[in-house]
């Protein structure tokens, strides 16, 4: 423990934080992408039950496929570093946030869009004035879980030579049975759970400022 | 005025239309009430009119303007629209839910802040208080009353309500039908109100349109005339039994004579109220205050047991009804009232008068007089003895 100490007060200052930094960097462009293109897409699709369907099957059909094979696939389209690993996580993160929008959507309470439309609200007020913000509070949410699984999925963007905690975790079990192998797994897989920590009071903070008084619990 | 010229519906998958060949006018300034059974097509019909259904033929006329291909959002915005589950946005205020028309149709923000202001309070609810409150912070019957009010808030003149004060206890429902109805004589709007409920389209409806399958009308006429005369045997089971009492829901206690009660000061005390009391043939004496509000209610009996001071005599008079409240309500308070008597007060809450049984008795006998006169009285006869009411029957026997 000791030793684990000492490793971090010299890995800390310069290493570990240019790392972190990269890490959630790349997590959120990713996470912005995909709430682009997982909002959108469930605006479009939310009241199309066979668009619906397709797009909700592409999503989920992305999500099985396993992290480290799909990082490897973009390479000789993309190269090594940001490029496939950002086109990696953007697709990995639609799936949750697509879900909850349209569920979002959907939800929203049909005496409400009823009456919204019977006061004269064009289809498009609707969307943009009623459904998009009762349905924020499950957006919300779905962004929030793509956030969590793209922190962890991030680690494996080493592997094609992409930022963040990855480069540290593969190189330790590379090295295992050496001297700090074990202490530079762990450091990393620690700040990943930091970022998780800081991502998820960052989310508290938006929620409040995001999701109206009018609907909070 | 609202036209409604040949309607029919058929919804996508089914054989039978659900409004059929419809035609009927609204008159400028009343409330036509769609009244029929469950699935008769009351709320497609009234759904039609501001073409939240398109009709698959006929034409639709506001004003006399053919509005059945213009614009249907731009059409909606002129037209209030209210439905049972209210639907008040529950992430904006009050306020904002009120203003969502005016935003819509452009007025600036110091006319529509007005305009909130004046609708609340039309509706009885403090601005300061209520403005920037949510939805979930209002009871069932509060949110309703905004509902109207958002209805009303760009002034439309044209209303359409479906089973409005439906999903709210019967209390506060009859307390927001005179209300609705007391505001309706100042604003006048042209409005299509749809229930399932005899009761609540006899007491609302200037005109009761009563609709059966495929939504084609069985009768529509004057509440007086449907009850006194229904045109065939689906309207008269539909009115169900009991229309004299139903008949109750017409008059209201301005149509009729008060009784003159004694009454007294309150201030005055006790020796001057005992004077009222021996001067009169009544029981009760109504104790007054200042602004010739109703307090206290005290007989012979409470006057001789108190000390003198009158503020804790008697029982409370609480029991109190305006002008424009019907026979019918009155008749309910009058049954529960200590004294058989419903105290009529004006908008101010300063005593008019009092209406108790003998009140009711001579209102119900000046009907019968007009339905055995009118009508009404061959309309008794011919739907057979099942369908007939108590009063109907009573008539009948005096003949024989």
């Amino acid at each position: 423990m000791d030793i684990f100490i000492t490793y971090l007060r010299f890995a800390i200052p310069d290493h570990l934080i240019a790392a972190s930094g990269a890490h959630a960097a790349a997590v959120g462009i990713s996470v912005l992408l995909s709430s682009i293109i997982g909002i959108t897409l469930g605006c479009f699709a939310y009241r199309r039950r066979r668009l619906a369907d397709i797009s909700l099957a592409v999503a989920g059909t992305i999500i099985t496929i396993p992290s480290f094979a799909l990082f490897a696939l973009l390479v000789p389209f993309l190269g090594f570093g940001w490029p496939p690993t950002i086109v990696a996580l953007t697709a990995y993160g639609v799936l949750p946030i697509l879900r909850n929008t349209i569920t979002g959507l959907q939800g929203v309470d049909s005496a409400v869009t009823d009456s919204a439309q019977g006061v004269g609200l064009s289809s498009r007020q609707r969307l943009f004035r009623i459904e998009l913000p009762l349905a924020s509070p499950v957006i919300i949410a779905g962004v929030r879980v793509s956030t969590l699984i793209l922190l962890g999925i991030a680690a494996i963007a080493a592997i094609v030579a992409g930022p963040g905690l990855g480069e540290d975790i593969f190189s330790g079990l590379a090295r295992l049975g050496s001297a700090t192998a074990l202490y530079l797994v762990l450091s990393s897989v620690m700040f990943i759970v930091m970022l998780a920590i800081a991502f998820d009071i960052a989310f508290l903070l938006f929620r409040k400022f995001a999701i109206s008084k009018g609907i909070r619990q | 005025m609202i036209t409604l010229e040949n309607l029919t519906k058929t919804f996508a998958g089914q054989k039978e239309p659900a409004v059929k060949d419809l035609s009927m006018e609204v008159p400028e300034g009343e409330i036509v009430v769609l009244v029929g059974p469950s699935g008769c097509g009351k709320t497609t019909t009234m759904r039609l009119v501001n073409r939240l259904i398109e009709p698959d033929s006929g034409k639709i006329y506001l004003e006399g303007e053919d509005v059945t291909s213009v614009d249907s959002d731009q059409l909606r915005r002129r037209i209030g629209y209210v439905i049972q589950q209210i639907g008040l946005f529950p992430h904006m205020t009050i306020g904002e839910n009120i203003a969502t028309v005016p935003h819509l149709v452009g007025w600036d923000n110091k006319k529509t802040s007005d305009r909130i202001d004046e609708l609340l309070n039309m509706v009885g609810m403090d601005p300061a208080d209520y403005r920037n409150r949510y939805p979930k912070e209002l009871s069932g019957g509060q949110k309703q009353r905004i509902g109207v009010a958002r209805a009303m808030a760009a002034d439309p003149s044209v209303m359409l309500m479906d089973e409005p004060f439906g999903a709210i206890d019967p209390i506060t429902r009859s307390k927001l039908q005179n209300e609705f109805l007391r505001l309706q004589e100042d604003i006048k709007k042209t409005i299509i109100f749809v229930t399932h409920d005899i009761d609540e389209a006899i007491k609302m409806g200037d005109r009761i349109a009563i609709l059966r399958d495929y939504s084609t009308i069985a009768q529509y006429d004057k509440p007086e005339n449907i009850l006194l005369n229904p045109a065939d045997d689906f309207v008269a089971s539909f009115i169900g039994t009991g229309a004299s009492l139903k008949r109750l829901n017409l008059a209201k206690l301005g149509d009729v004579e008060l009784v003159d009660w004694p009454t007294a000061k309150l201030e005055a005390g006790a020796d001057e109220a005992r004077a009222v009391l021996d001067r009169s043939d009544k029981e009760w004496v109504l104790l007054l205050d200042e602004q010739r509000h109703p307090q206290r209610w005290v007989n012979g009996d409470h006057l001789a047991q108190g000390n003198g001071a009158l503020e804790d005599s008697g029982v409370p008079a609480t029991s109190t009804a305006i002008m424009d409240t019907t026979l019918s309500s009155a008749l309910a308070d009058m049954l529960t009232s200590e004294n058989s008597t419903v105290i009529v007060i004006d908008s101010d809450g300063a005593y008019q008068g009092v209406a108790d049984l003998p009140t009711i008795t001579k209102a119900t006998k000046a009907m019968r007089v007009e339905a055995h006169g009118g009508e009404g009285h061959d309309a008794i006869e011919e739907h057979g003895e099942d369908k007939e009411d108590a009063s109907a029957g009573r008539l009948k026997d005096a003949e024989a």
